[in-house]
């Protein structure tokens, strides 16, 4: 068994039209034992910024804990909010430094620029390598499922319902064919103006 | 540092072996690691009569997955350096990406224009040091004040300069084609084609490689055109059908809205002009 199906779990994120949604399941196991259904995979890290993290549940939290202090010295260095994109950069250096000796974690990252309101989603790889693409990223155990049912639903545009609607899908579906995640899911849509979170109704086995 | 890590301390450069232990019990006990990704590439290069041609297809994979179907391989090395990269996909953009650095500092403390050699020089004495456990090959070419330079590296640090040179998965297919096609001094045209047809050669023949081709030419001008894409080798088909899903399709349990406040950046009020 790989390390990065230990303990479960997927997360996704798309970009839609002046927005972008990020979303997660809710499952922490070890291995085939659920343990938690309220495990959360995607943290806040600033206003219109999102992280998402899946892998070992403990590199997570190392991980995020790490982040938040790492974006908290530059706001304060800085007195304005991180953009996305060095945010990615942030994370990218955060994980190459363990090139040798890797967190067990993929991220997703999606936000809008705070100036801009421009839509940014990325992914890294375990040891940092950025992917910033135009359309959606997946991370997780069933990272192969979500890539079947995004490239199939994902389309260029999609207003906040509509966006919400296909990354809910995309999710639940992939997660209902992975024994290693599910249990529920959470989304966020993140607009300029506000971000809207919702709990799904899942199966929950 | 190794043993009293805090969280509230800034790394202060350089890889950490922190998690090393750790990692080596878990994977004693039974657990596998997982794979890097990887672009498992076709990158080439070639001199031409006016400068040199750098070449890439676009598709990075994790084992059999196609995780990026769009990523750029040809890094900015210098204004008048670019640099393919093949391998550890995160070896190969965080070697480019300090490697570059590095010379921007020399730019600034030598003010003039960096040379390829210097480039390659820094390349092979930072891969030979991790004895290849960084997994960079790169194809490095560029223009200085000594005319169009184009090397091949190695993971391990060794390295060749040649008129044409291929590195990836789709070496072989594309090392074919330049064997077959290639002239000295060749016309940027034909250059251009032969390049392509190289990349083409590896995104059709090879597995790891795929997508479209990337270019970049640097004239003996030092201009630079960086063509991404040049070439797309393979076009999506349209989708026939619509997926959508209708609007409340998804069961939702709760839903909570968190209002943003605005930053207002700039405001600006036009008033009637007084026309009496």
């Amino acid at each position: 068994m790989s390390i990065m199906s230990y303990n479960g779990g997927a997360a996704i994120a798309m970009k839609g039209k002046n927005c972008v949604a990020i979303a997660s399941d809710l499952r922490f196991g070890i291995q085939a034992q659920t343990v938690g259904m309220d495990f959360e995979k995607v943290f806040p890290m600033s206003d219109r910024l999102y992280l998402g993290l899946t892998g070992l549940a403990t590199d997570v939290q190392t991980v995020v804990q790490k982040l938040a202090f790492q974006l908290k010295l530059y706001e304060l260095r800085e007195n304005r909010p991180i953009s996305p994109k060095t945010f990615l950069s942030v994370v990218s250096n955060v994980l190459y430094e363990k090139r040798f000796g890797p967190y067990f974690i993929e991220p997703v990252i999606a936000g809008l620029d705070p100036k801009t309101s421009e839509p940014f989603i990325a992914s890294c790889d375990l040891i940092g390598c950025p992917m910033e693409p135009e359309d959606f990223v997946v991370t997780g155990t069933c990272a192969v499922q979500m890539y079947g049912m995004c490239e199939a639903l994902w389309q260029p545009d999609m207003e906040p319902d509509q966006l919400f609607e296909c990354v809910s899908q995309a999710l639940l579906n992939s997660v209902d064919r992975d024994a290693g995640s599910g249990w529920g899911a959470v989304v966020h849509i993140v607009e300029a103006d506000k971000v809207t979170t919702r709990r799904l109704k899942a199966r929950m086995d | 540092m190794a043993t009293t890590v805090s969280c509230l301390e800034l790394p202060k450069g350089g890889f950490s072996f922190d998690n090393c232990a750790r990692n080596a019990r878990l994977e004693e006990r039974g657990l596998t690691r997982p794979k890097f990704r990887k672009t498992g590439t076709t990158i080439v290069g070639l001199v031409f009569e006016d400068g040199v041609i750098l070449g890439a297809d676009t598709r990075a994979t994790e084992d059999t997955i196609v995780a990026d179907k769009n990523c750029s391989k040809i890094h900015y090395i210098a204004p008048n350096i670019y640099c393919c990269g093949a391998g550890t996909a995160a070896d190969t953009e965080k070697t480019t990406e300090m490697i570059s650095s590095n010379l921007q500092l020399h730019r600034y403390r030598t003010g003039r224009p960096n040379r390829v050699a210097t480039a390659n020089r820094m390349l092979k004495q930072y891969l030979y040091r991790y004895q290849g456990y960084v997994s960079a090959a790169l194809v490095l070419g560029g223009v200085d004040c000594n005319g169009p330079h184009l090397y091949s590296i190695h993971p391990h640090g060794s390295t060749d300069k040649l008129p044409y040179v291929t590195m990836g998965s789709g070496s072989l297919a594309a090392m074919a084609t330049f064997e077959a096609g290639y002239k000295a001094n060749m016309k940027k045209a034909d250059a251009m084609q032969l390049v392509r047809d190289a990349v083409a050669a590896g995104i059709f023949n090879d597995l790891g490689s795929g997508s479209n081709v990337d270019l970049c030419i640097i004239g003996k001008d030092m201009k630079v055109e960086y063509l991404r894409p040049f070439d797309v080798a393979n076009k999506k088909g349209v989708r026939q059908g619509n997926y959508s899903y209708k609007p409340g399709t998804t069961a939702v349990l709760s839903k909570s809205i968190k209002q943003i406040k605005y930053d207002i950046v700039s405001e600006s009020v036009q008033e009637d002009m007084d026309t009496s």
